[in-house]
């Protein structure tokens, strides 16, 4: 059972998240997009959702640390254990605080206002849904388990999500972890093999080229590529 | 000297009598999708009006276009790159869809459904975004006509800025429509917008349009454009904007919005023009030299250096030809009577416009005096300060003498035509007034009012030698709504994701074909087989109607007698409207 949880499962969706993602922009780059519903209603888009896009991208910086830092090296440059524990717990606590927050403001703008909530597909409900108890079981493990608990999820959580990076495999260490952290990682894992799939591809296409890129795009038509889209396989022209 | 070719548009206001054609053919070939119902690629505004969407001149508050920083530098008067960023998890400066109005249909169903009742029954207005029942309070051409202006007329940005000299002289004395598409700027600011780089302008013809495929819907090409005439289909998520009919542009025909304008005052052609001299235009200190300094950037194409150079940039020759017998240019350069459409917002627009001399001569008309004597319309134009003053505020960034020199063009055209008209010895002395020659003005009149099809309209085709088997996909299938027969219905992602349904530039190329043939039906050689898509119903094509048989058979000889009482069935019927599904 641990060797499916924490082994076969978490495979099972990271395969999943890469193939899914691939397969998506073959399949439909007309769709991939943020479908942004601030056309439909503003006021509490304006609040929500920066709070809830900031709140995430800091979550998303802290879980970086967390996971993809061994606590070797933190301590090699000399943060101690008490001062890491101080800042992940205050900052992770504000940030996750906010993440739900902008959460609840733009569920709530979902399901009351009537345009945004008829826009509002399937694969959205699921999303959220998952997305929602990811968030709120993270946050209650920052609150719960570092302060209440002293579970040192960098000895146990972060060994055994490396270790996957690395076929370098710990079960055992999510085995013992506190039930929280458990739900939390499978529910991750989960949210990772519905991504593909959901409205949250448009993380991918965060515009930092924009930075450098020049204002004015001029483009040529492509003899090639006729149309604005590629043409599908197998239809492509044959005269060049 | 960087030579880079662009199809242009003007527009005759003069002619334009407001009928809507133009909006409407173009939604029906463009925009008549779900997700779309709000969105016009070309509408008809009444001036003095709000415009569409509601109030979108006002820069102060939708902050569109470009401006001049301190140190008298381009930029983005919606905030530079990092700003848009940091600002791009919620638009500031987006209209809502209250500023343009929220789309309805009605309960149709209530009529057909309705039991035998005293009253007649009604049919409730319906959200098409929620569903719900609405009241309708705002659409694209409320305030059509000045329809309810007493109410709305003081939210008219450009009207506030001469607000104190107007109040009511101005409803007595003007009105006039203004036909807006997507001006094609030069120095788009829609695409300067575009965080994922999607909107581009093509080479080739300079026509801007938005890669559906990369655009991830961050929206602030919306609100980057001054002309708000970029809009985001809230189905799909996309933005989509007016593509100036690019596939019947490339086999040389006119946009839809030109070749179903009853008025006929459109006119297409191609300008040349430098593009190293675009950013220093559009940089010009005053707002009042920007007229100038636009059509300073534009390309004399008869100048032999402007042809060296424009074939070193691999402009194909008959390219620089049809420039040479651009409308355009002639309008532009030549007569100099277009003037652009708010050159302040520093996006060098590549729709100009002829402005309306009508309201003037309505007022000289309505004072008894004749109103197409010279002396009379000079002295009127001088004197109608305030629609004048207008129309600068729209075409010249409110400088009122490019506007006083094009108008009194319009009226010496009048006068001195309405003498030859009358078999009157013409009066050379009325063009010299407006620093035109007698031939010219007659060129100019020959342009303006024969209007024919050919000097309108001087598109070259594409050069793609591929062009006639073209497999070109425009924004979409029209036919492609929910249910539609279309039927690409809706992915499992939501609105028209998944793979697409290509329209075939084929059919743009026989509806070419058509329109030029000779035939009144379809070409011979296609015999047999009718394409409704291109059917303009001329005539009725072979293979459109079961075939007759040969004029009414002698009665009694019929072999299978027609029995059904009107005559629509069988042979020797005229055939009913089944297609081709009784063909033998």
């Amino acid at each position: 059972m641990s060797q499916f949880l924490w082994v076969v499962f978490p495979y099972i969706c990271l395969t999943t998240f890469v193939v899914g993602h691939f397969w998506r922009y073959r399949y439909d780059k007309f769709g991939w997009t943020t479908r942004s519903s601030q056309l439909y209603e503003d006021r509490l888009l304006r609040i929500g959702s920066p709070l809830f896009h900031f709140g995430i991208l800091a979550v998303f910086l802290g879980h970086v640390m967390g996971l993809g830092v061994p606590k070797s090296w933190t301590e090699a440059v000399g943060i101690s254990e008490g001062l890491y524990h101080f800042m992940a717990v205050s900052i992770g606590a504000f940030a996750g605080f906010a993440t739900l927050v902008g959460m609840a403001i733009l569920i709530y703008r979902r399901r009351t206002n009537g345009p945004v909530f008829s826009a509002t597909t399937k694969m959205d409900k699921a999303m959220y849904l998952v997305l929602a108890t990811v968030i709120v079981l993270g946050l209650v493990n920052t609150v719960i388990a570092n302060i209440i608990g002293h579970y040192d999820y960098r000895e146990g959580v972060s060994v055994w999500f490396r270790g996957i990076f690395f076929f370098d495999l710990h079960p055992e260490l999510m085995a013992e972890a506190p039930l929280g952290f458990q739900l939390h990682g499978l529910t991750a894992m989960f949210l990772f093999a519905l991504w593909p799939f959901t409205r949250l591809v448009h993380v991918f296409s965060a515009p930092v080229g924009y930075l450098t890129r020049p204002y004015i795009v001029y483009r040529s038509r492509d003899y090639q590529e006729l149309g604005s889209h590629r043409p599908r396989r197998g239809w492509e022209r044959i005269n060049r | 000297m960087r030579v880079m070719a662009q199809m242009a548009m003007v527009m005759n206001l003069d002619k334009c009598i407001g009928c809507h054609t133009c909006s409407v053919t173009c939604k029906q070939a463009w925009t008549n999708r779900s997700g779309t119902e709000y969105v016009w690629f070309n509408n008809v505004e009444t001036r003095p009006g709000q415009g569409y969407p509601r109030t979108y001149e006002d820069q102060e508050t939708w902050k569109g276009g470009w401006e001049l920083n301190s140190r008298g530098r381009l930029k983005l008067k919606g905030g530079g790159r990092l700003k848009k960023l940091f600002t791009i998890f919620s638009n500031p400066i987006m209209p809502s869809i209250q500023d343009y109005y929220e789309p309805w249909t009605y309960d149709y169903s209530t009529l057909t459904d309705a039991p035998a009742q005293e009253h007649t029954p009604v049919a409730k207005p319906k959200s098409l975004l929620s569903g719900d029942d609405m009241k309708i309070e705002w659409s694209a051409n409320w305030d059509d006509n000045l329809g309810g202006s007493a109410a709305t007329e003081k939210h008219d940005p450009m009207l506030k800025k001469i607000a104190d000299k107007v109040k009511f002289e101005f409803e007595q004395t003007f009105m006039f429509y203004l036909p807006r598409i997507c001006e094609h700027c030069l120095n788009p600011s829609c695409a300067a917008s575009c965080p994922s780089g999607a909107i581009y302008k093509r080479s080739e013809d300079g026509i801007v349009l938005v890669d559906q495929d990369r655009c991830r819907g961050w929206r602030m090409c919306v609100s980057g454009c001054p002309y708000k005439k970029v809009y985001f289909n809230h189905r799909t998520g996309k933005a989509e904007k007016c593509t100036f009919c690019f596939p019947r542009i490339e086999v040389g025909m006119p946009t839809v919005c030109s070749e179903t304008c009853v008025g006929r005052l459109r006119y297409i052609g191609l300008m040349l023009y430098d593009a190293d001299k675009v950013l220093e235009a559009a940089s010009a200190p005053d707002d009042h030299d920007l007229y100038e300094a636009q059509r300073s950037v534009f390309l004399d194409p008869n100048d032999p250096e402007v042809v060296r150079e424009a074939e070193r940039a691999g402009i194909p020759h008959d390219w620089v030809q049809a420039a040479q017998r651009s409308p355009i240019h002639a309008l532009i350069n030549k007569y100099k009577v277009a003037l652009p459409l708010h050159p302040e917002y520093r996006t060098m627009p590549m729709v100009w416009y002829i402005p309306p001399l009508s309201p003037v001569i309505d007022v000289v008309r309505d004072t008894g005096e004749d109103a197409e004597d010279t002396g009379n319309l000079f002295a009127a134009i001088d004197a109608l300060r305030i629609p004048i003053e207008y129309l600068a505020e729209l075409f010249t960034a409110g400088d009122v003498a490019p506007v006083d020199r094009v108008l009194k063009k319009m009226a010496a055209m009048r006068s001195y035509m309405r003498d030859i008209n009358m078999g009157r010895e013409p009066d050379a002395s009325i063009p010299a007034a407006v620093g035109m020659g007698e031939e010219e003005m007659y060129d100019m009149y020959r342009l303006l009012a024969i209007a024919k099809y050919d000097e309108r309209y001087v598109i070259p085709p594409a050069h793609s030698e591929q062009a006639h088997s073209l497999e070109e996909l425009a924004t979409e299938c029209s036919l492609d709504y929910d249910g539609g027969p279309g039927m690409g219905g809706s992915g499992p992602f939501g609105e028209g994701s998944g793979a697409l349904t290509p329209i075939a530039v084929e059919n743009f190329q026989m509806l070419q074909n058509r329109q030029t043939a000779d035939t009144m039906a379809s070409p011979h050689d296609k015999g047999g087989r009718v394409n409704l898509l291109n059917w303009d119903g001329k005539g009725a094509p072979s293979g459109l109607f079961p075939p007759k048989s040969a004029g009414p058979e002698p009665v009694g000889q019929a072999s299978t007698p027609d029995t059904s009482h009107d005559g629509a069935t069988g042979p020797g019927g005229t055939g009913g409207l089944t297609g081709g599904a009784d063909y033998k």
